[in-house]
């Protein structure tokens, strides 16, 4: 299963001889001592084999990671982060380790996915039970990898990238995001431990969603995932993050990087629904997501699409960008972002229109209840050679309850007289008079929250492929329970 | 079927019911006419389970049971239906989908399987046929961009899918025209049956000529002040409300 | 160049001199703002408030504090019905004319009523202009040295607006000065005041203002503003607003002149009913900077703003629009509602912008535009088609563009004083293309 890695408290509690699933591996091998130095970036490069040029650059992010402050212009409040009370290295946690059936897994979570539709097979596969049907994904993912072998889509965790296809990695890793960009980011270049590599040849249509589901190999890549995906001339991909489900995870830090690049007249469009454990009613626990995505759209007439829907975390801090170097090049990013109790979300997006025509759309729903908080937060720049540059923005927020905020916060530099910009935003709560009419025709409470609340998104779903967009849609109404009444 | 006694209803403090007593048997179309501002919207959104308008005295018996202690979304899988005066708009969600969560939302309270997508789109082809409701509106957002007489029909498809057995018609004819007028009083004459029951609240005796009521009440200052046939409807459509002691501009 | 420690040591020559220097709770206030100034030095672009607006080009100037200039004789049109004039900060009684004033109204100079009622100003001086870190308030805190004073009793209302003419003169030396201004209107008052701040010569001055306004229950305030400084001066003001229960703001800033100005409006809806509404128009060109930033806080219940401002940039000007809207715990039933928009006539000109919502409450309707763009090709063509020449097209549709904004004046007089100016503006403009 995707994502899941070795929780920082699942090997203190083996550490402790507390382990209730028992581990069998030898720890002392397969994980690095806690806290970040130059010895445990080589310790993790050394485990992967990784080539000089890779381990140097890594080494090179270190260096300038620890020179960097924290980024503090989020609206967001935590309590400092301690980089030395992590691991930042654990094998991949082999199929004994996880819970040896559906019994053993949280009943909560059970409760959840019961919700959400999700067959009986997948909710084992989900829940991480080690059964056979691992097996049946497998056969699922031999296939489709045959399927996509036949159009040249090189398609695979970022560790077999770096061995089989280094040519590829050392071209694009960091032309996006380069290692300096930011603290999370800097810290994800030093000691990033897998995620995916797309690499769609010129001219290919990727013949089916590509997403970490089919992608056995690189399962559990961690809380330092890095992915890269590169569109080349006149090829298409559509790749589907993350999983609808919500994947228990107790790591505090969760520092992606993800880099996209599109050349002449490449499309990639790039979902997510996010779902990590968002800390319980009271606020304990939860992830941090701190996320840094950028799409570069390099070449002539290419488009990069981001769709988001993030209703987990405790934190959110992302702002999936395009870069719209390439003239005629087209952004768009589209997001939802629900947050409940005492989440906070800090998420918006950048558009930097360099080359000339380029268009941007952007178009957000913040929803917040509970005691959260939800901020957009994004950047339109239009560059002085972006000639004929176009914005448009959208941006509402919806509050429920009257103990949670929502905001607005946008940058608008225009620096072309002939681009465009435009940016509207709203902030309304949900009307008294519509639950109250979608009462009288029958509907619960929460019933009539979901749905109102699901067409106040719908734009935003229904650039979702078809199979996210149902899930997605019953997720907003399950991180929305308890909010009313 | 529904059974009011005494009823007294205040709004922001103020006393806007003062005493309603009124009894509706199965079959049977009542109208309930008035000036503005005689408390007829608010017998309907009490009826309704609307919050905000607090009951300090009376009772209201529907079926038997006691209506008051029952949730809004309760009434309507019990078959109370509110035809709003003014319906909704609920932007992004389509009419379709509306009425599908609603319809499945009652009837799972009612114990009955829910439909699924070939026989709800098959039965709300039929109804809307009837009530010259387009493919097109189903499938606009609810109530949004409507015209005044769209969003009447939109409300009376919404009646004849979810099958209420008593039906309030709050000023159903307010904005219409007398084209749409009949449109909507034919639609709302097909779902008169023996077992269910309507409530029908207008100012003008217009729409009573198309539904045509048992028994017509005349509500003003909060109670009932006469009851009678059909013919009263006329009666006050030549004299008015004057006699009642009301302010037209109240 | 001017360091934070020319400030200082101008402080510390001046204090012994400065009006009200007698005065220990002014002295104690002086020296909180000096402190204050001298931790916090000249704002930079990694503060969130100067991201976009940088002042090294004020730093790279040597002022000099600024001394009553009495010698600059300016003609100044006598026909208002209450005028107070400053030069170079000071108050110039021979360029003013109080008028007749409604008993009840006090209109007077800052240092005069240092001299003669320092206590009467206790109450205010300092208490809207809040220490939120912003170095130049405190600056200005420790070196006022005058501006106006207007008090308007209870149940008062001024009819005629009130001028106060502001001439900034430069001389061979470039000089800096501190104005500070008290509004307080109290429970049911109504004034319109205009202010007026103007170059007298070409070279570089330093205007840096804090405007104070208190608006009892129900009163009514009009406050509009011009700012045509010279082309070589900075103009850095802000104005501190405190809304009681039912009153109302208006204000209008219209920027036209200086290199740099920035104009800080903060308002706090103190009171349940209380409204404000800020509108702006700027047009520059050249090397100007213009920045338009505004904070609205509404911290209580039922409170209403709206706001709009627009602009036209052509050359190399720069513009910044910051608007916040803030609606605090528990402030329900609020309306805010704000739009900017620029015009760009030029490939080098800048606009960035903005516009945020800060919300901590359910029942609320907010919302926020902004656009950035250039005049709509097709009806520039249109209007030529018809057989007007290009650069008055142009003008007409600038002025088409600027005209809905500047009906948000509701004081017919200063809306078409205000117009005016920016017609004159244009229309020099069109002379030099010729």
């Amino acid at each position: 299963m995707a994502a899941v890695t070795e929780t920082v408290e699942q090997v203190q509690a083996v550490a402790d001889g507390k382990y209730k699933y028992g581990f069998v591996t030898d720890i002392e091998a397969d994980t690095a001592p806690k806290g970040l130095n130059e010895d445990i970036i080589r310790f993790i490069s050394a485990k992967k084999n990784e080539p000089e040029w890779l381990l140097d650059w890594r080494l090179k992010a270190y260096r300038h990671w620890l020179k960097m402050p924290e980024p503090e212009w989020a609206m967001v409040d935590f309590p400092p982060i301690d980089y030395q009370d992590a691991y930042y290295y654990s094998a991949p946690k082999s199929d004994t380790d996880g819970p040896k059936s559906l019994d053993e897994v949280d009943p909560e979570l059970l409760r959840t996915y019961e919700k959400l539709g999700i067959p009986l097979q997948e909710q084992e596969r989900l829940a991480g039970v080690a059964v056979d049907a691992v097996f049946d994904s497998v056969s699922v993912a031999t296939t489709y990898k045959k399927k996509l072998e036949e159009v040249g889509v090189i398609f695979c965790s970022m560790s077999e990238a770096v061995e089989n296809h280094p040519d590829l990695v050392r071209e694009y890793l960091g032309s996006v995001v380069p290692y300096s960009d930011n603290k999370h980011a800097t810290l994800n270049s030093a000691a990033f431990t897998d995620g995916s590599f797309v690499y769609v040849p010129k001219g290919v249509r990727c013949p089916m969603e590509l997403s970490t589901y089919f992608r056995i190999n690189a399962a559990n890549t961690g809380q330092f995932e890095r992915t890269l995906i590169i569109a080349d001339e006149g090829s298409y991909v559509s790749y589907l993050e993350g999983c609808t489900a919500p994947m228990r995870d107790e790591n505090q830090l969760h520092a992606a990087v993800v880099e996209l690049v599109a050349l002449d007249d490449a499309e990639i469009k790039y979902s997510t629904v996010q779902n990590w454990y968002p800390g319980d009613e009271n606020g304990v626990g939860g992830i941090y997501n701190f996320v840094t995505k950028r799409g570069a759209c390099r070449g002539r007439n290419s488009k990069i699409s981001w769709t988001q829907v993030e209703t987990g975390s405790a934190i959110t801090w992302k702002y999936p960008s395009c870069i719209l170097q390439g003239d005629n090049s087209v952004g768009e990013f589209y997001s939802v972002a629900i947050t409940n109790n005492y989440q906070q979300a800090d998420t918006g997006t950048k558009m930097i229109h360099i080359g000339k025509n380029t268009s941007s759309t952007i178009i957000a729903k913040g929803i917040a209840a509970g005691k959260s908080n939800s901020t957009y937060r994004g950047l339109v720049k239009i560059q002085p050679g972006a000639k004929g540059a176009r914005n448009y923005t959208q941006c509402d927020s919806l509050l429920i309850g009257d103990k949670c905020g929502a905001h607005t916060v946008p940058y608008i530099e225009s620096r072309n007289r002939s681009g465009r910009v435009e940016h509207e935003a709203t902030t309304a709560k949900i009307g008294e008079d519509q639950m109250f009419y979608c009462q009288q025709r029958g509907l619960s409470e929460e019933e009539a929250v979901a749905l109102i609340v699901n067409g106040f998104c719908k734009e935003v779903l229904q650039e979702l492929p078809m199979e996210f967009a149902v899930e997605a849609q019953k997720l907003v109404g399950i991180s929305l329970e308890g909010s009313v009444g | 079927m529904l059974e009011i006694k005494d009823l007294h209803v205040t709004v922001d403090g103020a006393e806007i019911l003062k005493g309603i007593d009124l009894a509706i048997a199965p079959g049977e179309v009542h109208a309930i006419m008035g000036p503005n501002g005689s408390g007829k919207s608010t017998l309907s959104y009490v009826l309704a389970g609307r919050d905000g308008y607090e009951v300090t005295g009376g009772s209201i018996l529907y079926k038997g049971e006691d209506l008051l202690e029952m949730a809004p979304e309760e009434r309507a899988a019990a078959g109370v239906f509110l035809a709003f005066q003014y319906p909704i708009e609920i932007p992004g969600v389509a009419s379709m989908t509306f009425l599908k969560t609603a319809l499945n939302a009652v009837r799972k309270q009612r114990g009955e399987s829910e439909l699924d997508a070939m026989q709800f789109l098959k039965l709300v082809r039929e109804k809307a046929k009837l009530l010259n409701v387009t493919d097109d509106m189903l499938k606009r957002a609810v109530n949004v961009g409507f015209s005044g007489g769209e969003k009447k029909r939109n409300e009376v498809l919404q009646m004849a899918v979810l099958n209420p057995t008593l039906a309030v018609l709050d000023e159903t004819d307010s904005g219409l025209d007398i084209d749409a007028l009949k449109v909507v009083a034919d639609g709302v004459n097909a779902l008169r049956g023996p077992d269910r029951s309507m409530l029908v609240i207008t100012h003008y005796q217009r729409l009573l000529d198309y539904i045509v009521p048992d028994r017509v009440h005349v509500l003003a200052h909060g109670r009932i002040a006469r009851s009678g046939g059909k013919e009263l409807a006329h009666e006050l459509e030549a004299k008015g409300y004057a006699e009642f002691g009301a302010n037209e501009a109240a | 160049m001017t360091e934070v420690q020319t400030f200082v040591d101008q402080y510390g020559a001046a204090k012994a001199v400065l009006p009200g220097a007698g005065l220990p709770w002014l002295a104690s206030l002086r020296e909180q703002g000096i402190e204050r100034f001298a931790a916090l030095g000249f704002p930079t672009r990694n503060m969130e408030a100067w991201r976009y607006t940088n002042v090294r080009p004020l730093q790279k100037v040597a002022f000099a504090p600024a001394e009553p200039a009495e010698g600059v004789q300016i003609a100044v049109d006598h026909g208002a019905a209450h005028r107070l004039s400053f030069v170079n900060g000071r108050f110039r009684p021979d360029l003013s004319n109080v008028g007749d004033l409604p008993a009840g109204v006090v209109l007077t100079s800052l240092a005069t009523v240092l001299a003669e009622d320092p206590e009467s100003l206790k109450d205010h001086l300092g208490a809207a202009a809040e220490d939120d870190g912003e170095s130049f308030l405190a600056l200005n805190t420790a070196l006022m040295a005058d501006g106006y004073v207007l008090r308007i009793g209870r149940g008062v209302v001024v009819e005629d607006p009130i001028e106060m003419l502001f001439i900034g003169a430069a001389s061979d030396k470039s000089v800096a000065y501190h104005l500070r201004n008290l509004i307080v209107a109290e429970e049911g008052s109504a004034a319109v005041i205009v202010e007026d701040h103007i170059g007298h010569g070409e070279g570089a001055y330093f205007s840096n203002g804090a405007t104070e306004v208190f608006a009892g229950p129900g009163a009514r305030l009009k406050h509009y503003k011009l700012q045509d400084e010279a082309r070589a001066a900075f103009h850095l003001h802000g104005a501190f607003v405190r809304l009681d229960r039912d009153s109302a703001y208006e204000s209008f800033v219209l920027s036209l002149g200086a290199r740099l100005s920035r104009n800080e409006i903060r308002t706090v809806l103190n009171g349940t009913g209380s409204e404000c509404f800020l509108n702006g128009a700027y047009v520059v060109a050249d090397e100007q900077h213009v920045d338009n930033t505004t904070f609205i806080d509404h911290a209580t219940p039922h409170t209403d703003s709206r706001e709009v401002y627009k602009g036209v940039l052509d050359d190399k000007a720069r513009a910044v629009f910051q608007g916040t809207i803030m609606v605090r715990p528990d402030a329900q039933k609020i309306n805010g509602h704000q739009l900017n928009r620029a015009l760009l006539l030029s490939d080098k000109a800048e606009i960035d912008a903005k516009p945020a919502l800060e919300i901590y409450a359910d029942d609320v309707k907010c919302s926020h535009g902004a656009t950035a763009g250039e005049l709509d090709d097709d009806a520039l063509f249109y209007l030529r088609a018809r057989g007007i020449p290009e650069q008055q097209a142009r003008r007409m549709l600038i002025e088409a563009f600027l005209d809905d904004v500047i009906d948000e004046i509701t004081h017919p007089t200063v809306r078409d004083a205000f117009r005016d100016k920016v017609s004159a503006w244009l229309a020099a403009r069109h002379e030099e293309d010729r």
